[in-house]
C-alpha cells in the first residue's frame, strides 16, 4: 500500500452498510455496482443488500457473462457494463429550451445539477478515467462541472481482474492512488468478506469515525497487498510498449487497418462503453406549432458517418478510417492534446465489442509488422 | 414549407402494407390537437370520410408497390404532393411482402387462390423511391410515432429532421440495457440495423429484429460471423435477415450469401 495514505483500518459488512447509510444521511445519491440484466451495472443502490454479493464476470473479446463465486465477496468481479462515465457525462441532455411568440423570443437555460453523488466500489481504472474526463470537460462544460461539483468516492482496489483487463500495463490500477475519499480492499479470506479501510479526505475521516470500525492487523495489511500482486500479475491483457503514438504514426497506411474494418461493425459500442470517450453532437429541435425549440446534447461516435460531416460529406467516410481515428486518438493524440492516455485498460472496448476486436491486439500486430 | 395563408394540407396514402405506420400517426395523441392546428388533414381514410380532392403540401406514403395500379396511382400522387414522405420499411424497403422478390409470384398466387388467373399483382413489391423521387424515408416496421412528429415538425419549420442512421447500439448503451449478444449469446440485429425504435426488443432481452433497416454502415458479413460462432446456422441467417425488410440492398445481399 502506499505510503501517502494513512493508517488502515477494518470494518465488515455492518460497517460498510453504515457507510451507506452515513452518506445517505447526508443527501448523497448513492450509485454502485449492482446485477440487472444478466450483468453487473452501476445503479442507486438502497443498501449492501443490492451489491452483486457472490458474483463475478467472466469476460473475454465480445463475450461476458455473470458467474457465481463459491464466497459472499461484495466486489468479486472486475468492472461493470458501463462505466460511471453516464452519471457525470450522461447520453443525453437538454442544453436550452426558448419559446418563440410573434414578437419575443426566449430562451432558457436547462438547470444544471444540484445533487451530491456518491459512487461506491470505484475501480482504479474508473477512477483514472474520471481524471481524464475532468482533464476534458470540467473546464469547457458548466452542465458536468455542476455534476462533478460534490462526489464523495468510495474506492474498492481491484483483486478479481477480468480476462480483458490491462490496467496495469497503462499504469492505472489495479490499485486505487489517488481521487478517492475512502478506499477499500476486501479480504475474501473472511467469509463474509471484511475491508480493509484508508482514507484520503476530510470527508473520508469523518465517514470512517461515524462507522464501526478498528485497527488492521499486520496479517490483513500482508493479505490485501498480496490479492492486489495477485491482480497485477494476472490482468488478462497487456498493452504493448510505452510510447503508442510514435508506432501509430509510422503506421497510418498499415494494412492492418483494412483487416480491422473487414470486422469493425462501425456500431459504437466501444465508445459507448468507453469510459474516456466524451465526444458529443448537438440536435435543434422545434415542436409542431414552431414555437417550442429546444437543444440538446447525446453522445456521439466517431464511428458514425454524421461524426465528421462537414460542408459536401464525411471526412472519414470508410469504417477503415474511423477505427483508425478512434485508436490513434486514444492511444496517440490525446496525449499531446490532454497530457495522458485516452486508454485506462478497463478492457470494455474489447468485451462489449460484439465481434470482440481487442485494441492491444490491433496495436500489437501493428507493432509486430512494424518491426519486421 | 410555405403555408402562405392557410394551413398546408396533409394527405395520408396507402399502398400494400398493414395501416400499422399511418396509424403512429394517431399515436400522437396529446399532440393530436397541435397536428390539427399545423396541417389541414385533408386526406386520410383511416381518420376521415370526407376527402378533400387537390393538391397537397404533405403526402405521407404508406405500403410498398405490388400492384400494377398502385404503380400508376404513386405517380399520381407524386404529382399532387409538393413533399413526399414515406413511412415505414413497406414504403421504404418493399416489407415483408417482399420476401416475394425471392421467389416466383406464379407459385404462390397458385399455392393460395383457387382461379389465380383473377389475381393481378407484380412479381416484385419494391419501395416507393424506385418510383417516384421521395423527399424523406422513415424507417420503421412501424416508425416511432416520435420520429414521425420530429418529422412534421422538421418540414413545417424548414429544417432537416433529427433521425439519425447510426447504429441501433448506439441507441440501446445510452439507455443502459446490457448487451443481450455479448452477454446472452442471443441472435440480435442490432449492430447492423438502425436506430430509432428506441431499443425495444433488447430492454425486454430479446435480440433486434432490425425493423428499421441497415443502418448507415452496416458490416452484415461480420456480424453473421459472430452470430455463427453463437451456433446459428446457415437458415437462421437467411431467415434473420430476411423479415421486414428482407428487400433493402444491404439486407438482401447478406441473406443471398447464406442461401442455398
Amino acid at each position: 500500500m502506499s505510503s501517502q495514505m494513512n493508517s488502515a483500518h477494518v470494518i465488515d459488512v455492518t460497517g460498510f452498510n453504515h457507510l451507506l447509510g452515513w452518506l445517505g444521511e447526508r443527501g448523497y445519491r448513492i450509485v454502485g455496482p449492482t446485477v440487472r440484466d444478466g450483468a453487473i451495472a452501476y445503479d442507486d443502490l438502497a443498501g449492501a443488500g443490492d451489491l452483486p454479493r457472490g458474483w463475478t464476470d467472466e469476460q473475454a473479446p465480445g463475450h461476458y457473462r455473470l458467474r457465481r463465486r463459491n464466497d459472499t465477496a461484495l466486489f468479486g468481479y472486475a468492472v461493470g457494463a458501463h462505466s460511471y462515465k453516464r452519471f457525470f457525462h450522461p447520453p443525453w441532455e437538454a442544453l436550452w429550451h426558448a419559446r418563440r411568440e410573434p414578437e419575443t423570443l426566449q430562451a432558457q437555460d436547462e438547470p444544471s445539477s444540484t445533487q451530491r453523488l456518491a459512487l461506491i466500489g470505484v475501480r482504479a481504472c474508473e477512477i483514472r478515467a474520471i481524471a481524464i474526463q475532468d482533464r476534458v470537460l470540467l473546464e469547457r462544460d458548466p452542465q458536468y462541472r455542476a455534476r462533478r461539483a460534490e462526489v464523495f468516492i468510495v474506492a474498492v482496489n481491484c483483486t478479481t481482474p477480468s480476462g480483458t483487463c490491462f490496467c496495469a500495463s497503462m499504469q492505472a490500477g489495479p490499485q486505487v492512488s489517488t481521487g478517492f475519499d475512502v478506499v477499500l480492499t476486501e479480504l475474501c479470506s473472511a467469509d463474509p468478506p471484511v475491508f480493509v479501510v484508508r482514507v484520503a479526505t476530510a470527508a473520508g475521516r469523518e465517514a470512517l469515525t461515524a462507522i464501526t470500525h478498528r485497527a488492521a492487523t499486520e496479517t490483513e495489511m500482508a493479505v490485501a497487498e498480496s490479492a492486489l500482486r495477485y491482480a497485477a500479475e494476472h490482468m488478462g491483457r497487456q498493452m504493448p510498449g510505452a510510447d503508442l503514438a510514435p508506432l501509430l504514426r509510422r503506421n497510418l497506411e498499415h494494412p492492418r487497418w483494412n483487416a480491422v474494418a473487414e470486422r469493425c461493425l462501425a456500431c459504437g459500442n466501444c465508445t459507448a462503453v468507453c469510459p474516456t470517450c466524451f465526444c458529443t453532437t448537438v440536435e435543434d429541435t422545434s415542436d409542431l406549432s414552431g414555437r417550442a425549440l429546444s437543444r440538446s446534447r447525446r453522445w456521439d461516435s466517431c464511428f458514425t458517418a454524421e461524426f465528421s460531416y462537414v460542408h459536401g460529406g464525411s471526412v472519414r467516410p470508410s469504417t477503415r478510417a474511423r477505427y483508425r481515428q478512434w485508436m490513434t486518438h486514444k492511444l496517440a493524440t490525446w496525449p499531446e492534446q490532454f497530457g495522458t492516455s485516452g486508454c485506462v485498460g478497463c478492457g470494455r472496448c474489447i468485451t462489449w465489442c460484439p465481434v470482440g476486436i481487442d485494441i492491444t491486439e490491433e496495436l500489437a500486430a501493428l507493432g509486430a509488422d512494424s518491426a519486421a | 414549407m410555405d403555408p402562405g395563408r392557410r394551413k398546408p394540407r396533409l394527405a395520408v396514402w396507402k399502398f400494400a402494407s398493414c395501416d400499422g405506420c399511418q396509424l403512429s400517426l394517431l399515436e400522437c395523441e396529446p399532440d393530436l390537437l397541435a397536428l390539427a392546428a399545423a396541417l389541414d388533414v385533408a386526406f386520410f381514410p383511416e381518420v376521415s370520410d370526407r376527402p378533400i380532392r387537390g393538391r397537397y403540401e404533405l403526402s405521407l406514403v404508406e405500403g410498398s408497390i405490388s400492384t400494377p395500379e398502385d404503380a400508376e396511382r404513386i405517380r399520381a400522387v407524386r404529382r399532387r404532393s409538393r413533399h413526399l414522405v414515406t413511412l415505414g420499411a413497406c414504403a421504404t424497403a418493399g416489407g415483408i411482402q417482399a420476401l416475394r422478390n425471392f421467389a416466383a409470384i406464379r407459385e404462390f398466387t397458385a399455392a393460395v387462390y383457387a382461379q389465380p388467373a383473377y389475381i393481378g399483382t407484380l412479381g416484385t413489391s419494391t419501395p416507393i423511391a424506385t418510383h417516384v423521387a421521395v423527399d424523406f424515408e422513415l424507417r420503421g416496421c412501424p416508425v416511432n410515432p416520435r420520429q414521425l412528429q420530429e418529422v412534421l415538425s422538421a418540414l413545417l419549420a424548414g429544417r432537416p429532421p433529427v433521425v439519425p442512421r447510426h447504429s441501433l447500439c448506439s441507441e440501446c448503451k445510452s439507455l443502459g440495457h446490457t448487451c443481450v449478444l455479448v452477454a446472452g449469446g442471443q441472435a440480435c440485429l442490432g449492430p447492423v440495423t438502425q436506430a430509432g425504435c428506441g431499443a425495444i426488443c433488447p430492454a425486454y432481452r430479446r435480440g433486434c429484429y432490425g425493423c428499421f433497416g441497415p443502418q448507415q454502415s452496416a458490416n452484415p458479413v461480420s456480424l453473421s460471423g459472430t452470430l455463427t460462432a453463437l451456433g446459428l446456422n446457415r437458415q437462421d441467417l437467411l431467415r434473420l435477415y430476411r423479415t421486414f425488410n428482407a428487400a433493402a440492398p444491404v439486407f438482401r445481399a447478406e441473406s443471398e450469401r447464406h442461401a442455398q
